[in-house]
């Protein structure tokens, strides 16, 4: 296999130094050691070495930036890492069409930098935006703040080339906003790599809103601010985010990157954007329903530097908490909004019962709950009753009638918690068209599916790093 | 061929296990997509699988069984001040939401709201007999295959969909619309260019091959907040005064259209492309807009472009062949979907331009293939389509 790989040269890392960065993504819990990292430069070389495993019988792993929270990055065990990062431009933008074509290894956030000059953006913003790649987006149907009024990745996908795990190179979709037939790059997309490599990804773009306000304001009770995310829901009003933080995930943002967040047991914030004259009259009347759920000190801004603190408190949230335990144990779950209070009022309970911090940050506005587990791993069984404390979260938003992941994606972490959401047949099902696409099970083995067991995949727990 | 008449999920898996070749029929308004009285295939009349399964407001997503009228489900949300804001065309009384979706097509008003971004969940029986759950009830879910979007436009040939799910928006409480002059296609791409790109967000942007724009936007009356000062400094968000401000923000500048409702009303009917005539919608990109337009003047078809130049909608005349407007987007690297006329299920395989309601070039490839064979591997649905 490495001998086969020598027309890429220098670019196919195998010594162990060499390896050592490429064993684990973002969730560090797992580790595992690839054969070799081949670090491409085009579609076709893409094509080549997925066809090469292919006829060798070798799996396969695609990865950006390893920014991943389930483990979708994570190698399997002996297999090849593709690392893309190389493929990182954005080849063009079409502003009458509003639409841009990117290699998969360009990062989320400067993809909006080549749109801004024609006075357009790529919606999509998880919190990793300034180093996660267009292909994990993809592959994962990764989410961000700003879904509310945007929605995810998916429906930012307008057309794909992607090297199926055979090799052979297909085109879907277009760059129309429409489609006809089956639309295969909605399924393509969230795949988790199980359906190939997107090599080439047509984006769209929207216009630069005219007016951005991001209002912040702080409630005696987390439930108060639930009250009014519904409120505002009620009204009739979708703000483009809508994002609660408890008090515990405040303070580890002031810990860390300092906000200046007002004092209170929960924070809102909610942005709106648009035209300037809408947005002004949106903003008087979240403002009203907000004073009228009894919300605290409330601070609007317009600046860009202003918000920038504001979202920098949130979206390095997750990293924060480290300021307050020294593992933590990041979840995704999705609740109907409708029964977010409930959900809350549950994680509460649990969390006093169990002896373990669990500090919240939601994007409240589509039930996308991320409870963060905080535990000392060097504590006997710490970890353990941490895990346990995370599965009794997960069945809950499925009992609610919600999903086990909202945008992170099942990947190594959470493929033992589809049978909560799913019956046999659907799993089933979905193996049957892993199966339809990649009979040998090589691309991306062990994510979202449990393989069977005669693949010898990734054990379930993995290796501890 | 007489249809199956399904009465509840059992009865559509009873007849999919049959094994015959059959496609899922609502109220039958995509009358292309409806296999023939004589033809090879049966169809699978679903229209009886209706009703609200769960509706909450607050929740802003709406689960329905198939065969629920599109006219049932407007009334609904609008009484709850909401509507589905892909805007799916109604092409006849009868139109149900299995159909809008199984069509996959954005209706004129739904520019920036396409219908594949509204379909979160999906329970379906597949070519096996068996009954799959994908998705959910609620709008962020990034757990296992995207299988309600896939669905979007299936035509019925994956699959026979037994539930829905969808995201719904608040209702506007007022909506204008502008037209421009007659400028010449050339110059009515600048300006849908110009007006997809402006700070004003509009609902519909459409095109005539002549050139005429019509822009339409949503709103509110006027200023509803108790801060009333606070528009002392700005103008205020009332309908009226964005609508004055989008007809100036291209040259020539447009008017306010009056009876605008109707005319969108009009648009989601198609009732422009007549009885001689069949209904295709052809995916494109505005730089696609100018060949394909003088080809499609030459077949002495009416056309319209919509959503901001994504789509053409051709009324292919009946006596022309419809094989001639095939192997026209085939040579351009176009696919389009025939919804009307006569039925185009079941025909012959040896003219493979002809075998569906799916013409030009072939959509998804090997991966399309592999897909549809795990979902159908007998191919009890292949009838409906390529």
């Amino acid at each position: 296999m490495l001998h086969a790989l020598d027309g890429v040269g220098e670019r196919v890392l195998t010594s162990g130094a060499e390896l050592a960065a490429f064993g684990s993504d973002a969730l560090t819990a797992f580790y595992e050691r690839p054969l070799a990292v081949v670090v491409v430069e085009s579609g076709e070389e893409v094509a080549e070495v997925v066809g090469l495993c292919h006829r060798e019988g070798v799996p396969f792993v695609a990865r950006g930036s390893g920014t991943s929270l389930s483990g979708g990055s994570l190698p399997v065990g002996g297999g090849i890492v593709i690392a893309l990062n190389r493929m990182n431009r954005v080849l063009s933008v079409d502003p009458d069409a509003r639409t841009a074509v990117v290699e998969p290894g360009v990062i989320n956030l400067n993809v909006s930098a080549a749109a801004a000059p024609h006075g357009l953006a790529y919606a999509p913003d998880p919190s990793s935006q300034s180093v996660c790649t267009i292909g994990g987006n993809l592959a994962f149907n990764s989410g961000g703040a700003h879904c509310l009024k945007h929605g995810m990745t998916a429906n930012h996908i307008l057309g794909l080339r992607v090297v199926l795990p055979d090799g052979e190179t297909v085109e879907l979709g277009g760059d129309s906003t429409e489609h006809v037939g089956p639309d295969w790059t909605a399924i393509f997309t969230g795949c988790e790599g199980l359906f190939g490599i997107a090599v080439e990804a047509t984006l769209r773009l929207v216009p630069v809103p005219e007016s951005v306000r991001t209002t912040l304001t702080v409630f005696d009770s987390l439930e108060r601010a639930g009250d009014a995310v519904a409120a505002i829901v009620g009204a009739g009003l979708i703000p483009v985010a809508m994002e609660i933080m408890d008090a515990l995930a405040m303070e580890a943002a002031e810990a860390s990157v300092k906000p200046g967040y007002p004092v209170g047991e929960a924070l809102l914030i909610v942005e709106l954007e648009g035209e300037e004259a809408v947005v002004e009259e949106e903003l008087g009347a979240v403002e009203g329903l907000l004073r009228e759920c009894g919300c605290g000190e409330m601070r609007t801004t317009a600046d860009p530097d202003e918000r920038a603190l504001i979202w920098k408190g949130r979206k390095s949230a997750f990293s924060a908490v480290g300021w307050l335990a020294p593992d933590y144990i990041v979840q995704d779950g999705v609740v109907p909004r409708t029964r977010l209070g409930e959900a809350l009022r549950e994680i509460d309970r649990l969390s006093a019962e169990r002896g373990i911090r669990v500090a919240n940050v939601f994007h409240a506005g589509d039930g996308n709950l991320h409870p963060l587990i905080l535990y000392d791993g060097r504590e006997e069984g710490a970890v353990e009753r941490a895990e346990e404390l995370a599965a009794d979260i997960l069945a809950l938003c499925v009992e609610l009638g919600g999903s086990i992941t909202g945008e992170h994606g099942v990947g190594v972490e959470k493929r033992e918690y589809m049978r909560l959401m799913f019956s046999a047949d659907d799993l089933a099902l979905m193996e049957d068209l892993r199966a339809a696409v990649d009979p040998g099970r090589l691309a991306n083995r062990g994510k979202m599916l449990t393989p069977p067991a005669e693949m010898g995949a990734t054990s379930a727990t993995g290796s501890a790093s | 061929m007489s249809a199956f008449v399904a009465s509840d999920a059992a009865t559509v898996r009873e007849a999919v296990r049959e094994g015959e070749p059959l496609v899922p029929v609502g109220g039958g308004t995509h009358s292309a997509t409806v296999p023939g009285p004589d033809g090879p295939v049966r169809a699978l009349d679903v229209s009886g699988l209706t009703g609200v399964v769960d509706y909450d407001p607050a929740e802003l997503t709406i689960t329905v069984r198939p065969g629920t009228p599109l006219a049932e489900i407007d009334a609904l949300l609008a009484a709850n001040g909401q509507h589905l804001p892909f805007d799916p065309p109604r092409l006849g009384e009868g139109a149900t939401v299995g159909g809008a979706v199984a069509a996959g097509v954005t209706g004129p008003s739904g520019f920036a709201a396409g219908i594949r971004d509204f379909v979160v969940g999906v329970r379906f029986i597949d070519g096996t007999g068996r009954l799959a759950m994908s998705g959910g009830r609620v709008v962020k879910n990034a757990a296992g295959f995207d299988l309600p979007k896939l669905m979007v436009g299936s035509l019925g040939r994956l699959g026979v969909i037994t539930e829905l799910s969808l995201k719904v928006f608040p209702r506007p409480e007022a909506t204008a619309t502008v037209r421009f002059p007659t400028v010449g296609l050339p110059a009515g791409l600048a300006a849908v260019a110009a007006l997809a790109r402006a700070p004003i967000p509009v609902t519909a942007l459409d095109l005539a091959p002549t050139g005429t724009v019509t822009a339409r936007l949503s709103g509110v009356d006027g200023p509803k907040s108790a801060d009333i000062e606070r528009f002392s400094a700005h103008q205020h968000g009332g309908i009226g005064g964005r609508a004055e401000r989008l007809a100036g923000l291209v040259e020539p500048g447009g008017a306010a259209l009056e009876d605008e409702a109707r005319h969108w009303d009009e648009g989601r009917r198609f009732a422009w492309v007549g009885e001689d005539a069949r209904l295709v919608v052809v995916p494109l990109a505005p730089r696609q807009v100018v060949a394909l337009d003088a080809d499609l003047e030459r077949h002495g078809a009416r056309r319209r472009y919509g959503l901001a130049a994504n789509v053409a909608w051709v009324a292919w005349p009946d006596a022309a062949p419809l094989a001639d407007l095939s192997e026209l987007l085939a040579g351009q690297a176009m696919s389009g979907v025939v919804l009307t006329g006569s039925s185009l299920v079941g025909r012959s395989p040896s003219d493979p331009a002809l075998d569906g309601p799916l013409i030009g070039a072939a959509t998804g490839g090997a991966f399309g293939r592999r897909i549809a064979g795990a979902l159908d591997p007998a191919g009890v649905f292949a009838g409906g389509a390529r």
